[in-house]
């Protein structure tokens, strides 16, 4: 039978990280994908936060398939007809640790899987992992068939948002409707000096959207546009349970995204050139699993790693840094003498020593606040009312800022009580 | 037990393209696999495989890219691979190939039954199996479905046009395969953990084998393409229907009704 150290499951960036990371502490490591190659079954809105990238590889900005570095941070609600849009510009949002980039998973994945072959991991694609090889409890390796398992001390479990594995494990039970949303993303081609000069980007600046509102049809969910090279990532993340409650398509509240005005003016004329889907995982620290066992981790999408507060979506750099942080606590058990869970427990320390699990139980009533429906629907409409009253200037008097926000919220249908507990809540969580 | 498999790497089925020019498939820069009737040949090799403590090899002629089909056999359960592969062979038809792996396989030797299909997707003239029986003077049943070895003979099921026979050899012998009696199982991950850690394959040249350079390649091979033809469809008439929908859904369907693509 075949035998390595260790074993990780899943070549996106959790994976391809923890990899990297073990090969270098001299593990032999086994790294499988189920896509043909890397990143063709992975999909992600399409901004990657680089600090973590900068942990694991210092001199990434070297060969990275960078698309472009965001420079403008845009977040605009919609109603039906209207948008309001607050936008940020700076130079400083692309500087250093704080630089962030638009990516194309595809090229993203396998360079970063490219890097972990080079540090000696041995990358087997085309093979999809369902279950654990586990011997009272302790996991002894992956199991593809009942004559086709191989050993390791330890399985990094790095398989994504449907999580088979970590059910497998023991460590998670079965995903609620709740606990996951659906992601939906068109790939929409343009030429690279039409995005520029539609966006005022320079050659490798960006430009980052975050829609709220009307743009899911009143589920709560929201929208995201980021703009690549020469396509731009439009696309939207809708609470499932919304979906079925409501019986509505997810095809159609992207339809219905994809033509409001606001959306159109900036993907006219481009072309779709790709559609995907994925669940995403929604309770952030609420959901998440038990992150280790006896031989086993579980790191990125998989463990619920991902922060949505509603102004920042955060996945690929939780993902990499609990790679990392995976590999760390394979290499402190090793010495420890076991690969026992006690041992590993040591993740927990990696994980907070970058922030990773500290922002994720910081930002965990964010995921609850975003689940009150007001904000996708009442909230937008009171803004861009009041915004119609100050900006109609038709000779039957103009109101005052003050005046317009008061009248607004005296006539809407939620108590004030209540908006004024929803206002307190939303600064807190976010 | 020892399983000689001889396959072939050719262009996917679906993605097969005609150069314009040349009028010849075009083997460059379009998706490849094992030619499908090889795939069933090697899983009836690997299924004795399971059955019987047999050592499968797999042996093809080409290029080095035909490795890529050699690596998945042996993911797929192979143990090992020959690629016989000269620059002197180009261009070779059916009986220089026979005649070359007939000597590779006397080169592996140790055989005791040869799998190869029943013939080629890109070439389709089902020659090479039974040449290489013809070199190597064996037995051989052709267009068989299934393999079983019972007290050191084979016995195999063969597809005639009025049914099928049971047929009986001594080894060593050789079987051409039915395309699609079998679905080829998929590659395991041990299997590509093998093929990872490399020695699976082993190139052999023309002198490597001893074979005569004076009979492979094109101007020891006898077959003449004299003329190729491609069957040209015509043109689509390619009209649009606008304006109102429902008018131009009217005029569409009448005009299908008209061309009697659709009953009325």
């Amino acid at each position: 039978m075949e035998r390595f150290d260790a074993i990780v499951v899943g070549a996106g960036p959790a994976g391809s990280s923890a990899a990297l990371t073990l090969a270098r502490k001299g593990f032999s490591t086994l790294l499988v994908e189920r896509g043909r190659s890397p990143g063709v079954k992975g999909m992600f809105g399409g901004r990657i936060y680089s600090w973590a990238l900068q942990d694991l590889l210092p001199d990434w900005a070297k060969d990275c398939p960078v698309e472009r570095y965001v420079v403008r941070e845009n977040m605009v609600f919609l109603t039906e007809d209207a948008s309001l849009g607050i936008s940020f510009d700076s130079t400083k949002l692309g500087q250093g640790r704080a630089a962030s980039f638009t990516a194309v998973r595809a090229k993203f994945d396998g360079w970063l899987a490219k890097k972990a072959q080079d540090a000696g991991a041995t990358l087997v694609t085309g093979i999809r992992v369902d279950d654990l090889w586990k011997e009272d409890g302790h996991v002894r390796g992956v199991m593809v068939a009942p004559n086709d398992r191989v050993g390791a001390d330890v399985v990094v479990i790095a398989e994504g948002a449907t999580s088979i594995l970590t059910r497998a494990a023991g460590l998670k039970a079965d995903l609620e409707p709740r606990e996951v949303s659906v992601g939906v993303k068109e790939t929409i081609e343009l030429p690279a000096e039409t995005i520029q000069e539609r966006f005022g980007l320079g050659e490798k600046e960006g430009a980052a959207f975050v829609f709220a509102g009307q743009s899911s049809l009143g589920l709560r969910g929201g929208g995201f546009l980021y703009t690549n090279q020469s396509t731009i990532s439009l696309g939207l993340v809708v609470s499932s349970e919304d979906l079925s409650r409501k019986k509505v398509e997810i095809q159609e509240v992207q339809n219905r995204f994809r033509l409001h005005p606001a959306v159109q003016r900036w993907i006219r004329g481009g072309k779709v050139v790709e559609y995907s889907a994925h669940l995403v995982p929604e309770l952030g620290a609420g959901m998440m699993p038990r992150l280790w066992g006896d031989g086993v981790l579980v790191a990125g999408d998989a463990a619920g790693f991902l922060i949505n507060n509603g102004y920042t979506f955060r996945g690929v750099d939780l993902a990499i840094a609990s790679g990392i942080a995976a590999g760390e606590a394979a290499n402190a058990a090793r010495s420890a003498g076991s690969m026992r869970a006690a041992n590993l427990a040591a993740y927990d320390r990696f994980l907070r020593a970058s922030n990773v699990l500290t922002d994720l139980e910081r930002f965990r009533r964010a995921p609850l606040y975003m689940k009150n429906e007001r904000l996708f629907d009442v909230y937008p409409r009171m803004l861009m009312e009041i915004a119609e009253r100050l900006y109609t200037v038709d000779g039957s008097g103009q109101q005052r800022l003050v005046d317009a926000v008061l009248e607004q919220a005296a006539s809407a249908d939620v108590p004030k009580l209540k908006m004024l507990l929803d206002l307190l809540q939303g600064a807190r969580s976010m | 037990m020892r399983i000689i498999v001889c396959i072939k790497q050719v262009p996917k089925a679906q993605e097969l393209q005609v150069d314009p020019v040349t009028q010849t498939l075009k083997r460059v820069g379009v998706p490849s696999e094992i030619n499908p009737p090889d795939a069933n040949a090697l899983e009836i090799a690997l299924t004795l495989k399971d059955r019987h403590a047999a050592e499968v090899v797999v042996l093809s002629m080409g290029p080095t890219s035909f490795d890529e089909s050699l690596e998945r056999a042996v993911a797929m359960g192979a143990d090992r691979s020959v690629l016989l592969t000269d620059r002197i062979l180009g261009g070779s038809d059916t009986v220089p190939t026979a005649y070359a792996l007939s000597e590779t396989i006397q080169k592996i030797g140790g055989y005791d039954l040869i799998l190869t299909g029943e013939e080629t997707t890109d070439a389709s003239t089902g020659h090479v199996g039974p040449g290489i029986a013809g070199h190597l003077d064996l037995p051989q049943i052709t267009y068989v479905s299934e393999v079983r070895i019972v007290d050191n003979t084979v016995r195999a099921r063969r597809t005639a046009e009025d049914g099928t026979e049971w047929w009986q050899t001594n080894m060593p012998s050789l079987c051409t395969v039915n395309f699609g009696c079998n679905k080829p199982r998929s590659p395991t991950l041990t299997g590509k953990i093998r093929v990872k850690r490399g020695g699976v394959i082993v190139h052999w040249s023309c002198a490597d084998v001893g074979i005569d350079p004076k009979k492979v390649g094109l101007l020891n091979s006898p077959t003449i393409v004299a003329k190729v033809d491609t069957i040209r469809l015509p043109p689509r008439a390619g009209r649009i229907f606008s304006g109102d929908a429902k008018e131009s859904v009217r005029a569409l369907l009448d005009a299908l009704i008209r061309d009697r693509v659709v009953a009325p």
